[in-house]
């Protein structure tokens, strides 16, 4: 019996696997086909204070081993989340993790408090990464100074557990997990979509309304493996490895590059039922290998030179 | 409740060189199905391209006693996805989830129920046919196609004793011109009734009907087909702006609030 239990500073999760925000509404949409309780943590869609329509369509677009999107994080806004969403995901038995969103430094506070208030929230998710709206977000996501201040603020507003999630799109992306250790993160998730573009040749138009949108899935994962490797060099904090996971074995990549847990989201949009699938691979991979934990393989990468060998 | 199978492909007929029928093993899936649901399908394995694709039930296929035992897709290749669903062989695997989305509401006797489906538009309505058929519900089917070799099935509803008013573009079988023309006339003609409308095929031709139908003072239904990323609600990538009876119009997901809606909520402005 193998122990897949992790500890992310004071979040204490049964199972590695998370929902990835974004790729899985509110969670409640998926109670028929997946249990929640099953899973380590259910990260749901981004919140803001107020109700957003988010983007026309088109909304997404596959690219080769990946896909597009740019949504604009429609959402119903932290307050009908509470009123509506919180409790049905309670009564599943299901681990929450609140992705949290704001134009302004403020707004990041009240969405904070609102939910410090309620009861059911396992840990903050901060979106300081979306790539597809123009206010907010990423303006912290891609500055050190207002990765730090965005962090700060919410740590001084919650004692919940504080996770922001980090953008692939800077220079140096350990740099800016060590701003959130120093704000008082409790630990660090990566990474969200990449910037990125695509161009229906025929009409020269492009492929998304937005123009521009976030590439996610099995085409970035040797890129957010590689950020995680760099972060766990540079950091403390745990890390949640996020980036086209398919399988188990990605799984376990991310894990012994560095990452603590791990999220799963595109591939949960063609496999729904992949959770389950994810838990066997894993558990035959730990029992394979001798090791009782999961945590046993976290950032246990060799990287010992054996040429002279 | 959705299930997902591998659903093994019971046959291929390859109507022409665009359009086919695929017959899915799947009896978990077609004892749950109502009229209008759909299946996210993906009949190839590896990442390119990623996503499932979203496909009407075509057909509940009956066997001997023990229940429904598979479904149909009517297909039309349009993209690389419908274009692997087309070559699919007989015996193959198809990863196969639903129903999903919220079906017809198929009406009762004395009311009638107009279908109108342009092209690859047929598909969600073999299934309402039987449906009609079982309730006694008087039913007509008007169906354009470019061609009279494009218009299919229809000995399919022949025998649900479905009326068929035909048009072809190039006028080889039935009215020469779109689908709607006849609809306008016969809308016209009648007098009284509760006659409901049903709506699939091209986004010009849904939102012609949704004109006429409010210009008749009748209530219609639409199966949109946009783009699906999931198909049970978790990516926000096939929302349609809707205006309802409170509030603003608001973008919702077809994948669970659709795909029929009702045509009077959609903001047709935005979709053509």
């Amino acid at each position: 019996m193998t122990d897949l239990s992790v500890t992310l500073g004071p979040l204490r999760l049964k199972s590695p696997l998370i929902a990835a925000s974004g790729c899985f509404g509110y969670g409640v949409e998926y109670a028929d086909v997946v249990d929640l309780s099953s899973l380590g943590a259910v990260a749901v869609k981004g919140l803001f204070l107020a109700e957003r329509e988010g983007h026309p369509p088109p909304r997404i677009a596959e690219t080769p081993s990946g896909m597009l999107n740019a949504i604009g994080l429609q959402g119903i806004g932290v307050h009908r989340f509470v009123r509506e969403k919180l409790p049905e995901l309670e009564r599943l038995g299901a681990t929450v993790i609140v992705n949290i969103c704001g134009s302004t430094l403020d707004e990041y506070v009240e969405v904070t408090k609102v939910l410090s208030d309620a009861h059911g929230v396992a840990a903050l998710e901060l979106n300081i990464s979306c790539p597809n709206i123009k206010e907010g977000g990423i303006q912290f996501g891609c500055s050190l100074t207002g990765t730090h201040d965005v962090v700060s603020a919410v740590r001084r507003a919650t004692s919940l557990p504080v996770i922001p999630k980090l953008t692939p799109n800077v220079t140096d992306v350990a740099a800016f997990a060590r701003a959130a250790e120093e704000a008082g993160a409790d630990a660090v998730s990566l990474v969200n979509t990449f910037l990125a573009m695509a161009i229906d040749v025929e009409t020269r138009r492009p492929k998304l309304s937005n123009v521009l949108g976030g590439l996610s899935g099995p085409a970035i994962r040797p890129i957010a493996v590689r950020m995680v490797y760099e972060c766990r060099q540079a950091t403390a904090l745990p890390i949640i490895g996020v980036g086209g996971i398919a399988s188990a074995a990605d799984a376990l990549e991310f894990a012994i590059a560095g990452a603590s847990a791990v999220q799963v989201g595109t591939a949960s949009f063609v496999d729904p039922l992949i959770w389950p699938k994810l838990t066997a691979g894993i558990e035959d991979y730990l029992t394979r290998h001798g090791l009782a934990r999961w945590t046993d393989l976290v950032g246990t990468l060799d990287t010992a030179d054996r040429s002279g060998v | 409740m959705p299930v997902d199978v591998e659903a093994v492909v019971l046959s291929n007929t390859r109507l022409s060189d665009e359009y086919n029928v695929v017959a899915l093993e799947a009896p978990e899936i077609a004892g749950r199905a109502a009229p209008g649901q759909f299946v996210m399908v993906k009949p190839w394995h590896g990442t390119d391209p990623l996503l499932r694709r979203p496909f009407s039930i075509f057909e509940v296929l009956a066997s001997s006693a023990a229940g429904p035992a598979g479904i149909t897709l009517l297909n039309k290749k349009v993209g690389v996805g419908t274009a692997r669903l087309y070559q699919v062989e007989p015996g193959q695997r198809v990863a196969c989830l639903g129903p999903l989305g919220r079906p017809f509401t198929a009406i009762d006797p004395p009311g009638e129920a107009w279908m109108v489906a342009g092209g690859v538009g047929l598909a969600p309505f073999a299934t309402l046919a039987a449906a009609l058929r079982a309730r006694g519900t008087p039913a007509t089917l008007f169906y354009g196609g470019r061609r009279h070799t494009e218009l299919y099935h229809l000995d399919l509803f022949e025998r649900l004793g479905t009326r068929l008013v035909l048009a072809t573009e190039d006028g080889s079988r039935g009215h020469r011109g779109l689908v709607t023309e006849p609809l306008e006339a016969e809308l016209g003609a009648k007098r009284g009734g509760d006659v409901t409308l049903y709506a699939c095929g091209p986004t010009l031709m849904m939102r012609a009907v949704a004109a006429l139908a409010a210009a008749h003072g009748r209530r219609a239904e639409v199966s949109l087909e946009p783009v699906m990323g999931c198909g049970l609600g978790g990516c926000y990538s096939c929302v349609v702006r809707t205006r309802r009876a409170h509030g603003a119009p608001h973008f919702v997901r077809s994948c669970l609030e659709g795909p029929v809606f009702d045509a009077a909520e959609i903001v047709w402005d935005e979709l053509a």
